[in-house]
């Protein structure tokens, strides 16, 4: 770990004024261990926790999340129990519980997306040093993209509770030079394109003050999170779904993908072969040729393609019966 | 007493005495100060004007540092020195090696072998001008190395010739078969990922060097630093009161020992040298990856006539050591015709060593797994085609066997897991979106006993005191050592202290091959014994009619306390066990079965271990608490075997690519159900004067296949590759909606 200077910051400005090269830290449960690998090496830590942003509290018919508030408190929220089911499962399914409990609803958004070609600072990353080459392409993928990926970069977005705000389609509160502006959950993680080591769309003074969640719409909440171990393992595939149904027929369906892509993935043409339709696994089989149309694997990762079209079709049987199954 | 173990011990001692302890479910007795944090670990002493040592890795596979650029890191705060002696090591000593491994890190032999050592004031500064180094490297083309075991192109060369067997006509008798099973299964390399990781902190006095470190086999440890230092052995001390987790990783001494010393003697100051924890998946021994060749022949009834394995493993080109793949298979079932066989290939990837239960760990899952294909191609109920095939004399020697529990522990894990609910045929079991199967698999690992002292002192007060080098890696050597002492000298269990893991004490056996509680315990019962014959002749009676127990001693219509009978003089005696001719003369195993339940998602192959059941037979249960806790360990690496560990070696640069407990795969608490330990009443003459034989890695020893066994009987798919991810299961699964 290289030395760093430490600063805490007494108001949002000092944040957002923070010199090339320093980082915000709140609960740091990513950052510092990059630092401690040396694949994120900032000269500065500018600490934001004691900023008031700890708050969950109505905003209209909707919920505004401050963006320190830790998942641990954020998962457990009544209303955010009640109200936004997928949000409370998919944090739950993140990490640990001594990680959740540190972690930030602003942080984890920020968390890298990354790969362990980029935690290795032996291998080439164009994400860790731009330019170097990707050297995951024709090595161990098992975790990486097969939608979205660039010549530069088959990352996978590794978080959870990204991929039910974007279910959600939640907004992102973003305090920047010009003042606050909403940036929609969907759009705020980017894909690598050229430019893999902007992983989200933030400007330089731009600060996450919080989250905004739009009126509850009911239906039924599913978080189907697939890994390679059942606890503090990343998504193999997720898959976020909200589907509530009327008169026999899907009435309004979101859905959002976990472990496909640089971002936390997210087809409207999917959700539109859905709405209005009956229920039925071969109409889900077709819902999962669009969402797959342009699916690619990287050889260790062809696995995802069947094991997303799979989760998709048993998720939303689940979604759209009656009878919850489970082990 | 004691001394070569020539003769089985019948007299079954440990019965006969009154003290309540043997067996006992006891905590152990340094429990809190570990739960507490108390407990010193071997990087956790402060010693004045320690500095901090961190290492650089090679990021090539094969070749030589042509310069390191001191003068990159001269100007960076703190630092104190680098190191790159010709004494270092290049990768640590193998179990039992008593001498100095491969040493001079000009040499590069595999990707993320350590090149040198930084020291500075601080560990931050250490690590910092560690990353900061430049090395110039000169790697050896690439093109010239392979990282693939099973490439056409590695060289490949026989491995342990002295337990490969050919016996009969394997070919024919498969020719002959009524039934028969020829596949070939394939298990990947394993880290031994220990909780502590390896840290050394080296001081000097003079010519004299102590060591803390964090090491399973001190003996033999102090010999090897000694050699690769080059100093004598009389002037290395090691320290290693507790050592947090091994599983063979810290068998032998490693690099961070001899480059701490070789730094602390240059700097004439301590110095502290921990691996980082990717530096401990990189560097430190791994379990080889395997491929096996299984080969079953079978009449109509499902008895064997032949059995075959042969089987691949890998390590660098001039490492013997090959993971001793077949070493059950040679004793475990009947069958006249045979071959066994191990090969290794030698690749340049991180050395391969020992890790907990070398040979049985991965080749009983395997084995297994083929017996269960076997099973069913008879028609026979896998625990019957094992009962059927329990050999009467070892099939190749013909030597007889210990005492052995196979068929009880079949039989009895059976009936307590209701084996007899379980459907033949797969895919019988659904409920909602999961498929229930249940499979079993026979467990066996070889006994060993290793030469072990050690020194008992009953005190004028009537205290116990128990000293050896033995080191407690986690198992409960504290405990069971002081249980066995004061069980023989009738001395309750809080008047009795037990001391380990320093060099200096009298040499016992080390933790590792099971061998531990058995040979160092034997070493303890013998010094026992002798003392409780000075005190029968110093109460007046016959030792056989000796009664001690809470304190006192009674006999011959005596009776007196034993601190009375001790005088002023404390009674001193140090016992030895050396493996004699019962090792010979008998075939030696710790047996058992494991049964395991599982659901396989019907869309995904997510695989859950619902409930598994383990019953064990391994002689007298010394401490029921930590046998079964040993038994339970065992199980849960069963399940990581099955389901998630595998190193993932990048093949074209042999870098690991995941080299951490987040990526690769240990099962957590949600991966481990609840475990039912069964532990069979046994006695084994012939293991031991305990009559005990070895616990710690017979729980490891097949379970995996009882869970590949499972997942066929719930879903209907083979998979014969470990571990089983849903990968391997999800194409082959039955469509989840024709029901």
């Amino acid at each position: 770990m290289k030395a760093f200077a430490y600063a805490r910051a007494a108001a949002l400005a000092d944040a957002q004024s923070v010199r090339e090269g320093a980082r915000i830290i709140a609960g740091g449960t990513n950052l510092l261990d990059l630092m401690k690998l040396e694949v994120e090496t900032p000269d500065q830590l500018m600490d934001i926790n004691h900023l008031p942003l700890s708050g969950i509290d109505a905003h209209g018919e909707g919920l505004a999340i401050g963006a320190l508030v830790t998942n641990s408190d954020c998962a457990a929220d009544l209303r955010v129990r009640h109200d936004y089911p997928l949000l409370a499962q998919a944090i739950l399914a993140g990490a640990s519980p001594q990680l959740r409990n540190k972690a930030t609803t602003g942080g984890n958004l920020c968390q890298r997306t990354r790969c362990t070609y980029f935690t290795d600072t032996t291998q080439r990353c164009n994400k860790r040093a731009p330019g170097s080459g990707c050297g995951a392409q024709g090595g161990y993928t098992r975790l990486h993209a097969i939608l979205g990926a660039s010549d530069a970069c088959i990352a996978t977005y590794p978080g959870d509770m990204a991929v039910a705000l974007a279910a959600l389609d939640a907004q992102i509160v973003v305090e920047g030079v010009a003042g606050e502006r909403m940036v929609a959950a969907r759009d705020f993680h980017r894909l690598p394109a050229d430019h893999p080591e902007q992983d989200n769309v933030l400007q330089p003074g731009d600060v996450i003050t919080g989250v905004r969640l739009p009126a509850p719409a009911g239906g039924r909440h599913i978080y189907r999170k697939i890994r390679d171990r059942s606890s503090y393992a990343f998504a193999l595939v997720s898959v976020a779904a909200i589907v509530t149904m009327a008169n026999g027929r899907m009435d309004r369906v979101r859905i959002a993908f976990g472990g496909l892509a640089h971002k936390p993935w997210h087809d409207p043409e999917v959700e539109a072969a859905l709405v209005g339709q009956v229920p039925d696994p071969a109409l889900f089989d077709r819902a999962a040729d669009i969402l797959l149309r342009d699916a690619q694997g990287q050889g260790s990762n062809d696995f995802k393609i069947p094991l997303v079209r799979r989760a998709l079709i048993a998720t939303l049987i689940e979604a759209t019966s009656n009878a919850p199954t489970g082990a | 007493m004691f001394g070569m173990y020539n003769k089985p011990d019948t007299d079954n001692f440990l019965d006969t005495t009154a003290q309540g302890l043997i067996g006992a479910p006891l905590d152990r007795p340094e429990g809190k100060l570990k739960v507490t944090g108390t407990a010193c670990y071997a990087a956790e002493y402060v010693l004045p004007d320690c500095v901090e040592g961190a290492f650089v890795l090679a990021p090539i596979s094969a070749g030589t540092v042509k310069w390191i650029d001191r003068a990159s890191i001269a100007g960076m705060p703190g630092v104190l020195g680098v190191f790159a002696d010709d004494a270092m090591l290049r990768r640590a000593a193998q179990g039992t090696a008593g001498k100095a491994p491969a040493q001079g890190v000009q040499t590069v032999d595999y990707f993320g072998q350590p090149v040198a050592l930084v020291v500075a004031e601080t560990f931050e500064q250490a690590v910092a001008a560690a990353n900061a180094l430049q090395i110039e490297y000169a790697a050896t083309d690439p093109v010239q190395l392979d990282f693939d075991p099973e490439a056409e192109t590695t060289p490949v060369v026989d491995a342990r010739e002295d337990s490969a067997v050919d016996q009969g006509d394997l070919d024919q008798a498969m020719r002959d078969a009524i039934h028969s099973v020829d596949v070939t299964y394939r298990t990947e390399a394993h880290a031994a990922a220990a909780m502590e990781p390896h840290a050394a902190m080296a001081e000097w006095n003079d010519d004299h060097l102590t060591l803390r470190g964090s090491y399973q086999m001190i003996g033999h440890n102090v010999a090897e630093l000694a050699d690769s230092l080059g100093i004598s052995e009389k002037n290395v001390r090691i320290l290693a009161p507790y050592v947090g987790g091994g599983f063979g990783s810290k068998l032998g001494i490693s690099y961070e020992a001899v480059a701490a010393a070789i730094a602390a003697r240059e700097l004439a100051r301590p110095v502290r040298v921990v691996l980082s924890r990717q530096q401990v998946f990189r560097a430190v021994m791994r379990r080889s990856e395997t491929r096996q060749h299984i080969r079953l022949a079978a009449d109509a009834e499902g008895r064997l006539t032949g059995i075959g394995h042969e089987a691949l493993t890998s390590n660098l080109p001039d490492e013997d050591f090959a993971e001793p793949v077949t070493q059950a298979t040679d004793f475990l079932y009947r069958g006249e015709h045979r071959r066994l066989a191990v090969k290794r290939a030698k690749i340049a990837r991180t050395p391969a060593g020992s890790v907990r239960a070398p040979g049985e760990a991965v080749g009983m899952q395997a084995l297994e797994a083929a017996m269960d294909e076997l099973a069913e191609r008879v028609g026979l109920d896998p625990v019957e085609l094992r009962l059927r095939n329990i050999p009467e004399r070892h099939p190749s020697s013909g030597t007889p066997y210990s005492s052995r529990m196979l068929a009880q522990a079949l039989e009895e894990g059976a009936r307590s897991f209701g084996w007899d609910r379980r459907k033949p045929q797969p895919c019988a079991r659904r409920e909602g979106d999961w498929w229930i199967g249940m499979g079993m698999a026979s467990a066996a690992r070889v006994n060993m006993m290793m030469p072990a002292k050690a020194r008992v002192t009953l005190t004028p007060q009537g205290g116990l005191v128990v000293e050896s080098d033995q080191t407690d890696i986690g198992t409960g050597s504290y405990a069971i050592l002081g249980q066995i002492a004061g069980e023989t000298l009738g001395i309750p269990i809080d008047h009795v202290s037990v001391r380990l893991g320093d060099s200096a004490l009298p040499t016992g056996a080390g933790s590792g091959g099971s061998f531990g509680a058995i040979s160092t315990g034997s070493a303890v019962l013998s010094a026992s014994r002798a003392i409780r014959k000075t005190l029968a002749s110093r109460l007046g009676c016959r030792t056989d009619e000796l009664v001690l127990r809470d304190g006192h001693a009674a006999g011959g219509n005596r009776s007196a306390s034993i601190a009375d009978l001790v005088g002023e003089e404390a009674l001193v005696e140090t016992g030895r066990i050396k493996p004699g001719k019962t090792a010979m003369q008998y075939t030696q195993a710790s047996y058992g079965a494991f049964f395991a339940e599982v659901a396989v998602n019907v869309w995904t192959g997510e695989t859950r271990v619902r409930r598994m059941t383990g019953a064990f037979g391994f002689g007298r249960v010394l401490n029921a608490k930590t046998a079964r806790s040993q038994c339970l360990g065992g199980m849960v690496w069963c399940i990581g075997s099955a389901l998630t560990e595998e190193l993932a070696f990048d093949r074209r640069d042999g870098h690991l690519a995941n080299p951490d407990l987040a990526e690769y795969h240990v099962p957590v608490h949600r991966d481990v159900p609840d475990l039912d330990v069964i532990l069979l009443e046994e006695r084994d003459p012939a293991a031991s004067p305990l009559q005990a034989k070895g616990v710690g890695e017979l729980g490891i020893c097949g379970g995996a296949g009882a869970i590949c066994n499972a997942i066929y009987n719930a879903c209907g798919v083979r998979v014969r590759s470990f571990p089983m991810t849903l990968d391997k299961i999800i194409e082959h699964l039955p469509d989840p909606l024709a029901n």
